[in-house]
């Protein structure tokens, strides 16, 4: 497995491997958002955390169809398959190496990005928290959705239409405790609730990933 | 350490392509299967290599003993011959890829990224990883595509040492890699006689 890991990682941060895209991406949204709403800087703070959010799912989602294709299309997944790996370890170590390499970067990211839009102080803290117990469930769910489109031409597309709606509880808790740090509310339950989320694809979606998996390679 | 196949029945895309296939393949021993494009050669491998299941029949073989080699190589473009190697080394629990690189005179291309390889390279890096699983059953499709001749005597010499050691070989082949222990199974006489699926859910499988 450890095995895997590191080969995953280091074939993102090889020539082609799209380490970086995900946070060009991140911060070419997050620094669109001030042309298009105007420069009022009251406005901006306002919808500071929402916009972070929103950059941060967008940006994770961009990298989502390399999990499974690439490795289907040179026939290692096949290769995988038949290896002594259960199919349940190969998607949480995918989706392990997935966040390593888009999530945990959006995270260091956002504090910075958010002095563009104009964060309150008080709200980098939650920002950070939420986004780091939050992009983790992003991967996963990407996981599960790159395992069920897996084998499709131009899978992509279809595979942002079905993820997307799988994100909402997600973006709605992160966004909640960012906003209500940003205000200086109280942010523990909406953080429980996004670690609650967080929690429970990790424990459920490895196997429904597999699953789909081993249909899709038949 | 046997693979027994038994009365197996197998499906391709909804649709049987054989049944009633049964064979043997004890340690040592080769077995080549033979018969037309589309027979269902690559379905039965893969199906014994358990990427599909079998719609009717029994595969017995102790688990932990089969590796599969597919058309596609598996290989990263980015990594080099030896990370490639090493990668599939490790999965498998195997150390050293000291003998597999030189069974298939790979070490001048150690540092070469795989997607600089010719075909004929790749394929050579592709059967190398059988080399490092450890496995003693080998399913190989098609394992002599795009290999020159000194290539293929250069696989049929691991195949005989594999044979030598134990180990057992069942591989779709056209060509003949001069065996001694090599039986020929022709799927011909399989081939399914109605394409017609007893259960209409077997359509969506």
């Amino acid at each position: 497995m450890t095995a895997l890991l590191l080969r995953d990682l280091r074939l993102a941060i090889r020539a082609g491997g799209g380490f970086g895209l995900g946070l060009a991406f991140f911060l070419i949204v997050v620094v669109l958002v001030p042309f298009g709403v105007g420069p009022q800087s009251e406005l901006l703070s306002r919808i500071a955390a929402g916009t972070l959010w929103i950059g941060a799912l967008l940006a994770c989602l961009l990298s989502l169809d390399r999990i499974f294709a690439l490795d289907w299309e040179d026939g290692s997944l096949d290769l995988l398959a038949t290896a002594p790996l259960p199919m349940e370890a190969i998607a949480a170590v995918k989706a392990l190496a997935h966040w390593l390499t888009t999530g945990l970067p959006l995270v260091f990211a956002a504090p910075v990005l958010a002095i563009l839009l104009n964060l309150p102080p008080a709200g980098y803290g939650p920002l950070v928290l939420s986004l780091l117990l939050g992009t983790p469930a992003l991967s996963m769910i990407g996981t599960f959705g790159a395992a069920l489109t897996v084998g499709l031409k131009r899978g992509g597309l279809l595979l942002s239409l079905l993820v997307l709606p799988l994100y909402v509880p997600t973006l709605i808790f992160g966004a909640e405790a960012a906003r209500r740090g940003m205000d200086g509310f109280d942010t523990t339950t909406p953080m429980l609730m996004l670690a609650g989320i967080t929690c429970g694809t990790i424990a459920l979606l490895p196997f429904a990933a597999a699953a789909v998996l081993r249909v899709n390679l038949r | 350490m046997t693979l027994s196949v038994h009365n197996l029945s197998i499906t391709r895309g909804g649709i049987r392509v054989l049944e009633q296939v049964s064979f043997v393949l004890a340690a040592g021993e080769a077995l080549v299967l033979r018969g037309p494009n589309g027979i269902g050669k690559t379905t039965l491998l893969r199906t014994i290599a358990g990427l599909q299941p079998p719609l009717d029949g029994e595969i017995s073989v102790a688990p932990d003993t089969l590796v599969y080699a597919g058309h596609a190589d598996g290989l990263k473009s980015t990594l080099t011959v030896e990370e490639n190697l090493s990668f599939w080394a490790q999965i498998f629990g195997q150390g050293d890829i000291a003998p597999a690189m030189d069974s298939f005179d790979l070490g001048a291309l150690r540092t070469r990224p795989a997607g600089l390889l010719s075909a004929g390279q790749k394929r050579r890096l592709g059967l190398a990883r059988l080399l490092v699983t450890g496995r003693a059953i080998w399913i190989l499709d098609e394992p002599t595509v795009s290999l020159d001749t000194r290539a293929v005597e250069m696989f049929a010499q691991v195949i005989r040492t594999h044979l030598g050691q134990g180990g057992a070989t069942l591989m779709a082949t056209h060509i003949d890699l001069g065996l001694d222990q090599a039986n020929t199974l022709d799927l011909t006489p399989f081939r399914a006689s109605a394409n017609q699926l007893d259960d209409f859910d077997e359509a969506f499988l």
